[in-house]
């Protein structure tokens, strides 16, 4: 079977888990015989695959493209003067000149799909050019929405629409989450039949590159570990979406009835300013350790760091993080705004509102060495089972199924 | 009839600036003050290197020439600890030099807190100590012995002048404010409320900020200020009154107006015109308070700043990081005191210099006037994470060197 995936990056030149999720989806497609031609937005060499054939749509580099953010609509390039890519001032040109390789790619002929296979708004208008040309059922994979993004408001006009219009012409949709299909069902109005639930896993084998946790790391929370604090993290980008505030003011609640607490705010964001602001209005900030962007060794030492990994999102179609912290032995408590609640169940779960439960979880999980004990060993056994191997089982599935509806319709 | 003359005081300072101290430095490293990055704006010795040689050196020069030239030139410094130490450490002929002004007998160093603080506010036996500290640091260096006192920013009330009148000082100096003078003149030496020794002087802003801020402004509809309009000015200001208290730091001069705006030879040429004239003189801040009786008692129940159109301490204490930040920084008091170990006692002081304060200050980052934002770090929210960072470090020490203090977080 051959696929053309339109992706926005790929690792390691990843901002977040798009590029995570692609790859193994990718991967675990390519493992059972399928061939794929992935496109991503910019030029960089990717050492590390050779499962598939990666196309390079502009000369930008990844970084450039870090900076247009791959979930935020609302970022500009500034200051590349370069004469060949100064054209390329926003995301809607890196979009256009996207669509534009891909129309050439296509013409070239060098080969036919069976299915085009676009991940997000980003890749949308090149997923339906795509479908024009070559008559091959269109899959759109919605990883998140604007919806999400904007912390349910109804976000950037531009890239919902471009949104919409992908949602329609699909032949499938891909939802990574019910949360997520539900979203799509109401904010966009697309038939709930159009749309299927796939949930992504997890690679635990990535893990093993010989990390070992090093305590000097976060040196001084383990000294407070010793002193017999609890360690709650978040590991993410600091954006309204997170809902973070509302983790903040849990920790500010809970801290009053029990004060052994930290909280490791692990990442970079627009709203970390806020962050700070309040964390000192509510008398927090002494407890909350903002550690910046992190990378490598110190992004896995913030799992290891942690006892207590909470994912507050407003709307998170599916939050891989919380798989990624449940490798590091951590207990989780999740939103129940999140698809990643949908596939765990030795979790604790709030609405992401509920300050005062949220609170109560921190503290009774801070308070209670079994309930502690019981949530990390019992989620540890369950989110291993979650393998990209189905995954690319269900998709084998659904790229077989796409054409035919559309073929009867012709008939 | 005494003379009129001009109470010329220059404030000497620099801090220890912290650089970009994460999460991941805190327990693991303790060189909060030290930037290895030579580019770095948190640089101490790049930075006073720098201010060394536009300010410190040739502004001293022209002090001693113009000590030498004219018998009745005279003015009053107060220099930082923090300051002297970064001298003694980055340069030395800094020191000598001022030593020289100081030899001449007409020149006078006033009191302060060592560490630039505003202990005042948080414990009175911290700052007793370090106006101490600081004593005895001029008297090392200087041989001297300092009768005079500005608190940091020339944060001013009622009960810190009643403090030091007990204290023992002669004199104290303040912000000139007209909602506290009403119709009164700053030109005059005063009383302040509940004393019984001490005598007031008051900063004759306008005067002082013409050279400290405008001198160079050329937006301002008097530049370029020349000699004859000052001297008219302070003419027109000082006219049947005793004195003028012009304030101002000394890096007014080479560092915040720059030699090329001829901010030098303005104000050799100034001095000597007004010297020109025998009815005219200048007069350290003792000699002010001693020629002239106070014409009156000056109450100012809250604090006046030098600072801001508000003249209050908002720049330093008026967020809630700021207070945060001060308040858990003053509850390691006793703890560090008690372990008597130098080291950590002094990076303990140096936290407590105003400028890191201010540097969280987010009133003009607000209004997007971010050039009013002097600050060595992008944004105040940054100042403070690493500020809290030290902090956390202070504390790590404190439990796993001396087995005391509870860390916390």
């Amino acid at each position: 079977m051959n696929i053309l995936m339109l992706g926005w990056e790929l690792p390691p030149h990843n901002s977040g888990g798009l590029g995570v999720a692609c790859y193994h989806l990718a991967k675990a497609l390519a493992l059972k015989g399928t061939s794929i031609d992935f496109v991503v937005p910019y030029s960089a060499v990717h050492e590390n695959i050779d499962f598939m054939t990666v196309h390079n749509a502009t000369k930008l580099s990844p970084l450039d493209r870090y900076g247009l953010g791959a979930y935020d609509s609302k970022f500009l390039i500034s200051g590349n003067n370069d004469a060949e890519t100064s054209h390329l001032t926003d995301i809607r040109s890196v979009q256009r000149q996207y669509t534009k390789y891909v129309e050439r790619h296509i013409e070239k002929g060098v080969a036919t799909y069976d299915a085009i296979h676009a991940h997000d708004w980003l890749t949308m208008e090149a997923g339906i050019r795509a479908k024009q040309m070559t008559d091959a059922p269109l899959i759109v994979h919605v990883h998140s929405t604007e919806f999400d993004r904007s912390g349910g408001a109804s976000g950037n006009p531009i890239a919902r629409e471009i949104e919409y219009q992908g949602l329609i012409v699909a032949d499938r949709i891909i939802a990574v989450s019910a949360v997520t299909k539900r979203i799509i069902i109401e904010q966009y109005g697309i038939p709930a039949d159009k749309i299927e639930v796939v949930h992504n896993a997890i690679d635990t084998a990535s893990f093993d590159d010989g990390y070992e946790y090093d305590r000097r790391t976060y040196k001084y929370l383990e000294s407070l570990k010793s002193e017999g604090y609890t360690v709650i993290s978040a590991v993410t980008r600091l954006t309204i979406q997170k809902g973070l505030t509302n983790l903040v003011r849990a920790l500010a609640m809970a801290s009053e009835k029990y004060d052994r607490l930290a909280l490791l705010l692990a990442g970079d964001g627009e709203q970390r300013d806020e962050l700070i602001s309040l964390a000192s209005e509510l008398g927090v900030s002494d407890k909350i350790f903002f550690t910046g962007f992190v990378r490598g060794k110190q992004w896995r030492d913030s799992y290891s760091v942690s006892d207590v990994f909470v994912l507050s999102s407003i709307s998170e179609p599916f939050g891989l993080t919380a798989l990624e912290a449940a490798h590091h032995d951590t207990a989780l408590v999740l939103s129940k705004q999140s698809g990643v609640a949908e596939v765990l169940h030795n979790v604790l779960k709030y609405d992401f509102w509920d300050v005062e439960r949220l609170a109560d979880q921190i503290v009774g999980v801070a308070t209670s060495p079994a309930l502690k004990t019981s949530l990390k060993q019992n989620v540890m056994q369950e989110y291993a089972q979650l393998s990209w191997d189905d995954v690319a089982a269900q998709l084998h599935i659904l790229y077989g199924a796409a054409r035919q509806p559309r073929e009867r319709v012709l008939v | 009839m005494s003379k009129r003359g001009i109470t010329l005081y220059l404030h000497v300072h620099q801090p220890y600036r912290l650089r970009d101290y994460t999460v991941f430095d805190t327990a693991n490293t303790h060189d909060y003050f030290v930037d290895p990055d030579p580019l770095s704006g948190r640089n101490n010795e790049k930075i006073f290197r720098k201010v060394a040689d536009k300010s410190y050196r040739p502004m001293n020069q022209l002090l001693e020439k113009l000590l030498q030239t004219h018998p009745d030139f005279k003015v009053s410094l107060s220099i930082t600890g923090t300051l002297l130490e970064q001298a003694e450490q980055w340069g030395q002929d800094v020191i000598d030099s001022f030593r020289r002004l100081v030899e001449t007998g007409r020149v006078e160093i006033v009191a302060e807190t060592y560490h630039h603080s505003l202990a005042f506010f948080y414990s009175r036996a911290e700052f007793e100590s370090q106006v101490e500290a600081h004593k005895a640091k001029i008297r090392e260096l200087f041989g001297v012995e300092t009768s005079v006192f500005r608190n940091t920013e020339l944060a001013y009330n009622d009960e810190l002048a009643q403090w030091a009148d007990q204290y023992g000082f002669k004199g104290i100096l303040a912000e000139g404010w007209d909602p506290v003078l009403d119709w009164r003149s700053p030109n005059f030496v005063y009383r302040p409320e509940g004393t019984k020794d001490i005598s007031l002087l008051m900063k004759n802003y306008r005067l002082s900020d013409d050279l400290a801020f405008r001198f160079s402004n050329k937006s301002w509809a008097e530049w370029p200020l020349t000699v004859d309009k000052y001297s008219e000015w302070m003419n027109a200001s000082i006219n049947d009154q005793p004195l003028v208290n012009l304030f101002m730091d000394y890096e007014t001069f080479g560092e915040h107006q720059w030699a090329d705006t001829g901010i030098f030879d303005f104000f050799e040429d100034f001095v000597g015109r007004w010297l020109a004239d025998e009815n005219n003189t200048f007069y350290t801040v003792s000699e002010a308070i001693e020629a002239h009786s106070p014409a009156g008692t000056i109450s100012m129940p809250s604090t006046v700043t030098w600072a801001d159109a508000e003249r209050d301490l908002t720049a330093w204490i008026g967020n809630s990081m700021q207070k945060e930040a001060l308040q858990h920084l003053y509850a390691l008091e006793k703890d560090i005191l008690r372990t008597e170990d130098d080291q950590l006692i002094s990076d303990w002081r140096r936290l407590q210099t105003s400028d890191h304060a201010y540097y969280m200050c987010t009133k003009w980052f607000t209004d997007g006037d971010v050039h009013a934002y002097f600050s060595p770090y992008e944004s105040p929210y940054d100042a403070f994470l690493y500020y809290m960072n030290a902090i956390r470090d202070l504390r790590w020490r404190l439990h796993a060197h001396h087995k005391t203090g509870g860390l916390s977080g």
